[in-house]
């Protein structure tokens, strides 16, 4: 009987280590949108909606002139629409699976930004809100975002989805890359850095 | 023809595919803003993962549905200026917010703050687009404006062929990374 432990082999991932989560929820990303287009006939999307909405927050800078004579939001006007439910449908179904996978918690520095740019919570929060108003410029600009385009459109074969997403990824790795260095080589066996 | 739905109905399913939309969202790990940075460092591939899956599975199902005629089309215009210079800031906004819109909404509902306050950041977004949008519609948008154009079309090869290659792609793309060791 052998009662010395094997060697172990270089780490090489094995078929049950697949973490098949990400392909389930991708799947059934696309099977919902099955669903939305069959029976709401309006693909999953949150910018258009989202930015039709934001006609309400701008009332009392501009007044409810002001942002009925703006020809934008008169093209799309805000209100209680199928889109804008859907925004909130969308913050309620996380929220039920945060409680239900008891993952709940109050963030306001990621690990990831912590990294690198220290706790400061202030910090953060001004970055965030000028990434949040910098994105929606850009989503509203190219007409879509992440869901509208990346998933709606180019599963439609779109010219203008496929476009975007690819010139989305490479302005983003670029800024990645600018912001928090060339992530690839840095810290590589750092346990802290292990995201997940 | 499809057969949306229309009234109270509409209104109740759209609650419920939001909820539906955000409950994978926050499963798929993209409410997480490690997660959504570290793809854009090539340091985790979840977000492709979860885009491409969609993407292949919408795809040949919405495929189907419009040929069955159950579904319409919703192509946005190539306005090709516009799209470029949206995604140009998309992806910054992106990387320095660390959410993409949906996800972004979606994490204020796992307890992330700065989800919100770059959320607000959004609306503030939105209504500067709004008050330059008279400007960007007659400078920006009209350039290179194809139209509402998909590639079957363009190129003159058949959508189910497009689909092959991007499922040849994905499984090419998606052996490769699950077979990379394990940082």
């Amino acid at each position: 009987m052998h009662s010395e432990v094997k060697a172990m082999p270089a780490r090489v991932i094995t078929r049950s280590e697949v973490d098949w989560t990400p392909y389930l929820a991708g799947a059934g990303i696309g099977i919902l949108s099955w669903a939305v287009f069959a029976i709401a006939d309006d693909p999953l999307g949150i910018t258009t909606a989202f930015a039709a909405f934001s006609g309400v927050a701008a009332i009392p800078f501009l007044g409810i002139e002001g942002v009925w004579h703006n020809s934008y939001w008169a093209k799309t006007p805000p209100s209680l629409s199928y889109g804008t439910l859907f925004l909130v449908g969308v913050v309620l179904g996380a929220v039920a699976s945060a409680i239900a996978t008891r993952r709940f918690s109050l963030e306001t520095v990621p690990r990831v930004w912590r990294e690198r740019f220290g706790p400061s919570v202030f910090r953060r929060f001004a970055v965030a809100f000028a990434g949040g108003a910098v994105e929606m410029y850009g989503a509203r600009l190219a007409d879509g975002c992440t869901s509208g385009h990346a998933i709606s459109g180019n599963l439609q074969l779109a010219l203008s989805s496929w476009l975007f997403t690819i010139v989305m990824a490479a302005s983003g790795a670029a800024t990645a890359r600018l912001l928090f260095g060339n992530g690839r080589f840095a810290n590589r066996g750092d346990p802290k850095c292990h995201s997940l | 023809m499809p057969f949306p739905l229309s009234g109270a109905s509409l209104l109740v399913s759209a609650v419920l595919f939001g909820f539906i939309f955000g409950w994978l969202l926050h499963r798929a790990r993209v409410t997480d803003t490690n997660v959504i940075v570290n793809q854009f460092r090539f340091r985790d591939f979840t977000v492709l993962k979860v885009m491409l899956t969609a993407i292949l599975i919408g795809g040949l199902g919405v495929f189907f549905l419009h040929a069955g005629g159950l579904a319409s089309y919703h192509i946005k215009p190539a306005n090709l200026l516009g799209v470029a210079l949206g995604a140009v800031l998309f992806g910054i906004g992106m990387v320095a917010y660390g959410y993409c819109p949906g996800s972004g909404l979606a994490a204020i509902g796992t307890g992330s703050l700065h989800a919100l306050i770059g959320a607000l950041g959004m609306v503030f977004g939105a209504v500067l687009f709004a008050l330059s949008y008279d400007w960007v519609k007659a400078h920006i948008l009209n350039i290179a404006a194809l139209g509402s154009v998909r590639l079957p079309e363009l190129t003159g090869i058949p959508d189910l062929v497009w689909f092959a290659g991007l499922a040849v792609l994905a499984l090419i793309g998606f052996l490769a990374l699950e077979r990379r060791p394990r940082r």
